[in-house]
């Protein structure tokens, strides 16, 4: 007797990060952005911190697809020890989209601050920093009648690397639910410059910083933990399906130890009226 | 034959429309405004017998505690909707099914009215009050709302009909039981926020939603009529994609997954005849149902608690 065939399960793709339809994610991100800026505010124009790294670049083209270029304002806005290829990066998304364009830099705002703490370190000061473009975008976006858009991805948000009540704070982020991996395809299917999505991720914050240096692991292996960890799988399971422990650790601590940092600040509650306790009402109501 | 079976299905073809309605989030009055706009672009193009509207119709699907400040009595929402028939439509017959938040005297429910309305009359057919409220994930219908507790077939001049909303329908025990009842169309109200993007061409919880409308139409010989809402709220996008799926499980049109439209089809009771005389599952179904209901094993209790 010929030996039957075997079909056999692969759990190759479980070691992979999530998979993406570039194209389906595009249309109902574009959707997104119009109901939530036109339809839902009456605005017709978007500010966006063009930092030169891929998610912005990749915020600022499906801005343009839903608002028009014409309609979207890119801020450049260079610290004075920020890396000259980021705004040279930066550029290249201006130039490909013909978005408004504007450089304001920040060193003189930091520094004003900064001269009374001369021992802050590289993290504070890196705080400051960002904290300092939301002032400026915010601001911008009063003058120009204009929602700030954010661009933090899933990835980020998840490990905690983003400093809060900055990066998180404009009130619509179209890459939010987006692991770091899938905005590189989301990228590459945009036509998103090459050197933005090849070049190693950084916060550039402080000289020579990439994000996965700071993070320890890779965003391809933590994504395709963070996938696995979200919908509920212990750490055993985890080894199980091949990945290494320190990984694992290394993701689940930061994730479990930066919870606060996604929600709104914790409010003493004293009434049965207390808000977002008692009274309950949608963001869009 | 053939004449007599042309001369018994004189009135077995319908004109139905699904209105894919893209509210503002708690604007009940400009939303009903807005209806009597549709009312009037669909009674232009010639009245059809029945149209149907998503759940929530007039005021966004995700309200938390504001749906105490919008829910509509059975008797209040229908007066509303016939004053939008006969603003937009004039005195003309329609049916009409609609999702909608009711007050029942303080008891709040997911529910959906089906209307006939006349030329100077109208009658509230039935009220189903949806029996599946989703309460995990992105999901807390059961903090705010009471679940109803009857699954009720009703007769219209169409046929006998059932409506399940939203969730109501992913129990597949659901459409068995309003087929056996005698439904021959199901009413699908719903709000299905999307997501998975994983799928080639669309969200993957619209191909989802599809198979499963899909299956308990081939399944039991019915029509399945679903209108989706459309739109984001919160970011959660609505997948519209309303659409009407004959007794074979082919899905006849199917509107986009994004923005306001109107879905205009037939149904034809002749077609679902045929498809039960050529899958006769139901007919199956009944034959078995007693044995599989007397099995000791099953959890259903004695008598009605």
């Amino acid at each position: 007797m010929t030996a039957l065939t075997v079909v056999r399960e692969s759990t190759a793709a479980l070691q992979q990060p999530p998979p993406i339809s570039p194209e389906v994610a595009t249309r109902w991100l574009v959707a997104f952005l119009r109901d939530e800026i036109v339809e839902r505010r009456g605005m017709h124009r978007a500010v966006i911190g063009l930092s030169g790294g891929v998610d912005s670049a990749v915020t600022t083209y499906l801005s343009s697809l839903a608002l028009g270029p014409e309609n979207v304002y890119a801020f450049r806005l260079p610290y004075k020890t920020s890396s000259p290829e980021s705004l040279a990066d930066a550029q290249l998304v201006i130039d490909a989209l013909g978005v408004n364009a504007r450089t304001i830099d920040i060193s003189a705002a930091v520094d004003g601050y900064l001269q009374f703490e001369p021992d802050a370190d590289a993290r504070r000061c890196g705080n400051v920093m960002a904290r300092t473009r939301m002032l400026v975008l915010f601001d911008q976006s009063a003058k120009l009648g204009a929602l700030p858009v954010g661009t933090g991805n899933k990835t980020e948000r998840l490990l905690g690397y983003f400093t809060w009540h900055a990066d998180d704070t404009p009130p619509v982020n179209p890459i939010g639910d987006l692991f770091k991996t899938q905005v590189w395809a989301l990228a590459r299917y945009l036509g998103v410059p090459q050197k933005l999505i090849d070049k190693a991720p950084s916060a550039d914050l402080e000289a020579d910083q990439t994000d996965e240096g700071d993070l320890g692991i890779t965003y391809a292996r933590a994504d395709a933990i963070l996938a696995q960890m979200l919908l509920g799988y212990t750490d055993e399971q985890l080894f199980e399906r091949g990945f290494d422990a320190p990984d694992v650790t290394l993701v689940r601590r930061r994730v479990e130890s930066t919870h606060w940092k996604r929600h709104l600040p914790t409010t003493a509650m004293l009434t049965n009226t207390a808000i977002n306790e008692f009274y309950l009402r949608p963001v869009d109501y | 034959m053939a004449a007599r079976s042309n001369g018994e299905h004189r009135t077995a073809r319908f004109d139905v429309r699904l209105v894919q309605a893209k509210p503002k989030k708690g604007r009940y009055a400009e939303n009903l405004a807005h209806t009597t706009e549709v009312f009037a672009q669909i009674a232009a193009d010639g009245v059809p017998d029945l149209i149907v509207l998503p759940e929530a119709a007039m005021t966004g699907y995700f309200l938390e505690g504001a749906v105490y400040d919008l829910a509509r009595s059975a008797d209040s929402f229908a007066n509303d909707l016939v004053r939008a028939w006969r603003s937009g439509a004039g005195e003309r017959d329609v049916d009409v099914c609609s999702g909608f938040y009711e007050n029942d005297d303080g008891t709040y429910y997911n529910s959906a009215i089906y209307l006939h309305i006349g030329r100077s009359d109208h009658e509230i057919v039935h009220v189903h009050r949806k029996m599946f409220l989703p309460t995990y994930g992105v999901f807390d219908e059961e903090r705010f709302l009471s679940r109803g507790r009857r699954l009720q077939v009703f007769d219209t001049r169409i046929g006998r009909m059932a409506m399940l909303i939203c969730e109501d329908l992913w129990h597949a025990i659901m459409p068995t039981i309003a087929a056996i009842k005698g439904a021959r169309v199901i009413l699908v109200p719903s709000a299905a926020p999307g997501r998975g993007i994983e799928g080639a061409s669309e969200l993957t919880s619209i191909t989802h939603w599809r198979e499963i409308l899909r299956a308990s139409a081939s399944e039991h010989g019915v029509y399945v009529l679903y209108a989706g809402l459309a739109g984001f709220e919160g970011g959660k996008g609505m997948t519209g994609s309303s659409c009407i799926v004959d007794p074979r499980g082919t899905v006849s049109v199917q509107a986009p997954e994004l923005g306001a439209c109107i879905v205009s089809g037939t149904i034809d009771m002749r077609e679902a005849d045929l498809a039960r005389a050529t899958l006769p599952l139901l007919g199956d179904l009944n034959a078995v149902l007693p044995d599989l209901l007397l099995d000791d094993e099953l959890p259903i209790p004695k008598g009605r608690t």
